[in-house]
């Protein structure tokens, strides 16, 4: 019924060796490993507190959030909707910029409150972390439950209505069960991508307190040149993210819902005046927190746009590129590999320090090819892995769905191979296959990768360009490039996305 | 026919020309390469006079360099690295790739310079940086009792943020611990590299930010704005010296040779002042640019033997984590 086992197998060691190979030749490289210290395990120890705090905080605001897109319709609300996609694509630093330039010490938040005789905010120290992070994920999370939502078929709100269940019984009946299959899922990605932060936890971390073990691991490797031990603590990671992994995909439900005839849901339910504000008020709010800061980096970078060197605008086609051949490999990994136990691999892959994978591909590739002329393919491969998690969070439930719902009678009526992919399956999986093309393809545009460690002059991405940019004293230009990219990032995300969801109707 | 023989052997003649070239790998960190650094005029300059092609490469900072010269050892294609300062150099004579240079320039340094592997190539001290208006400390002292706040780099992951770490031992010894102890308060956040830093001062996240009294220069010069400055210190302010050197297994060490020759002569020297925004190594005939002479400069230049610097910088940076940890 579903893909040939052979090529889900083939799949799934092709990202198993993606990450395992580059691991061993680290290690090989280092001779073995080292023992951790003390401080390598206050690292773990912080970094796994505030992936937790992120995670959750990222998923219990995002429920509120997506019941309220689902269950309303509002002019804008697509664009929302679209928008909600930026900050979960956003290069980390650009991020933090827009961040602080609302809750800063010198942000507008702080500067309404100072008005107002009270103290500016403090953003530094673990809560900065946390909220950075939940800015970052809150939308990815709110989009993954918002799909959870509309996977429920618009009957069985229909029978509710006419069972004349109230809102707390729909709630309690047909989404909570939603929101366990959903959830769980939601919070290890998030978790996973918070577990190896670096430059968020480091800039608003506050001090050294907030060591994580990426930055363990970048001291291991540039201070110590101890690769025995970032490749250990890269494994600990790795431990650590499959490990979560292989939970949620212990607790999540399987698909319970039965199948619908895929119509929009009136919901009856939720026509209350007290929800409609309720709602309304978590919309502007989340709306608010995400969209903001975006609106500041908008305007930080507008005027740098009239002063960027040319050089910007050729690194701008490298990421073009670099995207789209990252969004290929990505679909094509994750229709094969979404499964369990794909997802659990996936995962636990991008556990693994891209410091450590760049490292462990430049000693494998270097005897047999110059790392400049490699660096664009291998940023493309490595940003396809990076993302592979997330498409598979949006493409497999859909997928479980479409087999639980339609499998049977698929078998019966001899719709199998070719003939139940192209027929029942893809159409069906256009919306959620449109949603993470352009997840990756965004994500890959603003990933910086392991570039860095393979660029020669000629060829950076816009990222590193960006950075190179801030590198220079050239600020003001640094922020119209990343203004270029964020806009960028957006147009991919939401030509994918939309791609996908008018082919729907 | 002849004219067609003719014309074939110039076509030879020329293919043989070419493939005769010699190319000489530089690498170096990123920033040195890029349209507005110093690579490209640098690049120009030199190709004129050598008949060589010369070629850079990009890795990262100063320490990224130098981890890509280890990972690649003998089989590196560089035939010069340029960008270690003298916190690294050490680690980088340890790994017996680096050859000895044999050339001994008049150099402008406010030390003496005795290295026989790494020559310098341009230098800056350590300062923080504020804007004019702000009235700064004058020292860390005063510093840590103000409650100005700062903006540092984390030593671990930045060149300056351990050029910091050093010169905080460098000016307090044994005292060291108790400075940062004080600093403690002060610092608003660290930062992974010196971008960050900067770009969150920029923004007015802090009074202060640690960078380098040239920083003020590139604001009065590139953007016509003088309002930043630096504060500077009545303990002296450390020094980053930034150097190139040649390894052992180059296939045109008399072009590498050469390219150090070069490095310290006026056509690369006068480049440095206003693309990378330090001081040149070697002060060129027409001096230093316009704006240069309003910077503050250090009555005592500190700054440790990279030895000393290789032995110190764990106990350095233990203090700098367990001052800032409370």
């Amino acid at each position: 019924m579903g893909m040939p086992a052979l090529l889900s197998r083939l799949a799934g060691a092709l990202v198993a060796l993606a990450v395992l190979l580059p691991l061993a030749a680290v290690f090989w490289r280092a001779g073995g490993a080292s023992a951790l210290g003390p401080a390598d395990w206050a690292a773990v120890r912080f970094s796994l507190t505030q992936a937790s705090l992120s995670a959750l905080l990222s998923v219990a605001l995002a429920v509120p959030a997506a019941r309220a897109l689902a269950r309303r319709q509002f002019p804008g609300r697509s664009l929302l909707v679209t928008l909600l996609g930026a900050p979960f694509i956003l290069p980390v630093v650009v991020a933090v910029f827009g961040l602080l330039a609302v809750f800063g010490q010198n942000g507008i938040a702080s500067r309404a409150l100072v008005l107002l005789g009270f103290e500016p905010l403090s953003i530094y120290g673990l809560h900065g972390v946390v909220l950075a992070h939940v800015f970052f994920n809150l939308p990815l999370a709110t989009r993954l439950i918002l799909q959870g939502w509309l996977a429920i078929p618009a009957e069985r709100f229909r029978l509710a209505a006419t069972l004349g269940l109230p809102p707390g019984a729909v709630f309690r009946l047909l989404e909570v069960p939603m929101l366990l299959r959903a959830a769980p899922g939601a919070l290890v990605v998030i978790f996973v991508i918070c577990l190896s932060s670096f430059a968020v936890a480091l800039t608003l971390g506050g001090g050294p307190r907030a060591t994580t073990v990426e930055l363990a691991i970048y001291q291991a490797f540039r201070f110590e040149f101890d690769l025995g031990r970032a490749a250990l603590l890269s494994v600990v990671q790795l431990l650590l993210a499959a490990g979560a992994a292989a939970l949620a995909a212990r607790l999540a439900l399987p698909p319970a819902m039965g199948a619908g005839l895929d119509r929009v849901t009136p919901r009856w339910d939720a026509a209350r005046a007290a929800l409609r504000a309720q709602d309304a008020a978590w919309l502007t709010l989340v709306a608010a927190f995400l969209l903001v800061p975006l609106a500041m980096i908008v305007a930080r970078g507008v005027p740098g746009l009239f002063e960027m060197p040319a050089q910007v605008w050729r690194a701008a086609g490298y990421s073009l590129a670099v995207a789209l051949g990252s969004t290929v490999l990505t679909v094509a990994l994750a229709l094969p590999l979404a499964s369990r136990g794909g997802e659990v691999l996936a995962v636990s892959a991008i556990a693994v320090s891209p410091l450590v994978l760049g490292t462990g591909l430049f000693l494998i590739l270097r005897p047999v090819a110059s790392p400049g002329d490699v660096a664009l393919p291998v940023t493309a491969a490595v940003n396809a892995l990076m993302a592979l998690p997330f498409a598979l969070r949006v493409i497999r439930p859909e997928l479980e769905a479409v087999r639980s719902d339609y499998g049977r009678l698929c078998l019966s009526l001899g719709l199998t191979g070719r003939w139940f992919w192209t027929r029942v399956a893809l159409p069906r999986l256009r919306r959620p296959l449109g949603f993470a093309a352009g997840l990756t393809a965004a994500l890959s545009a603003g990933d910086l990768g392991v570039i860095a460690l393979f660029a020669d002059p000629e060829r950076a991405t816009l990222p590193l360009q960006m950075y190179r940019l801030m590198g220079a004293y050239r600020m003001e230009a640094a922020a119209g490039a990343a203004l270029l990219l964020l806009a960028m990032s957006l147009a991919l995300f939401w030509a994918f996305d939309r791609g996908g969801r008018v082919a729907r109707t | 026919m002849r004219s067609l023989l003719i014309a074939a052997g110039l076509v030879t003649g020329a293919a043989a020309a070419q493939a005769q070239t010699p190319e000489l790998t530089v690498y170096t960190y990123d920033s040195f390469v890029s349209d507005w650094g110093p690579g490209p005029q640098i690049e120009s300059a030199f190709e004129e006079v050598c008949g060589c092609d010369l070629t850079f490469v990009a890795a990262g900072d100063g320490a990224a360099l130098l981890s890509r010269i280890r990972l690649e050892g003998e089989s590196t294609e560089a035939d010069i690295v340029l960008g270690l300062d003298t916190n690294l150099t050490h680690a980088a004579r340890e790994t017996g790739l680096f050859a000895g240079h044999g050339l001994s320039p008049e150099l402008d340094l406010p030390v003496a310079w005795e290295d026989p592997h790494f020559l310098p190539f341009d230098w800056g001290y350590f300062a923080f940086v504020h804007d004019a208006d702000f009235d700064a400390p004058g020292s860390f002292t005063e510093l840590a009792e103000s409650d100005a706040s700062i903006l540092i780099q984390d030593p671990r992951s930045s060149t300056p943020g351990l050029g910091l770490v050093m010169w905080v031992k460098a000016a307090y010894g044994d005292e060291a611990q108790a400075i940062w102890d004080g600093l403690a308060d002060n610092v608003v956040t660290v930062t992974p590299g010196w971008s960050e830093a900067y770009g969150l001062f920029l923004e007015g996240e802090a009074d202060m930010v640690l960078s380098y009294t040239t920083s003020p220069a590139y604001h009065l010069i590139a953007e016509d704005d003088p309002t930043k400055a630096a504060a500077p210190f009545e303990e002296g302010h450390y020094m980053q010296v930034e150097v190139a050197g040649m390894l052992e297994g180059t296939e045109e060490p008399e072009l590498a040779r050469q390219f150090l020759e070069f490095m310290t002569g006026p056509a690369f020297q006068s480049v440095i002042p206003t693309t990378n925004w330090m001081y040149p190594a070697v002060t060129p005939p027409e001096g230093l640019p316009e704006g240069f002479e309003t910077l503050i400069t250090p009555d005592e230049a500190l700054l440790f033997t990279p030895a000393e610097a290789a032995e110190i910088r764990d106990a350095a940076l233990e203090e700098w984590r367990v001052g800032l940890s409370r």
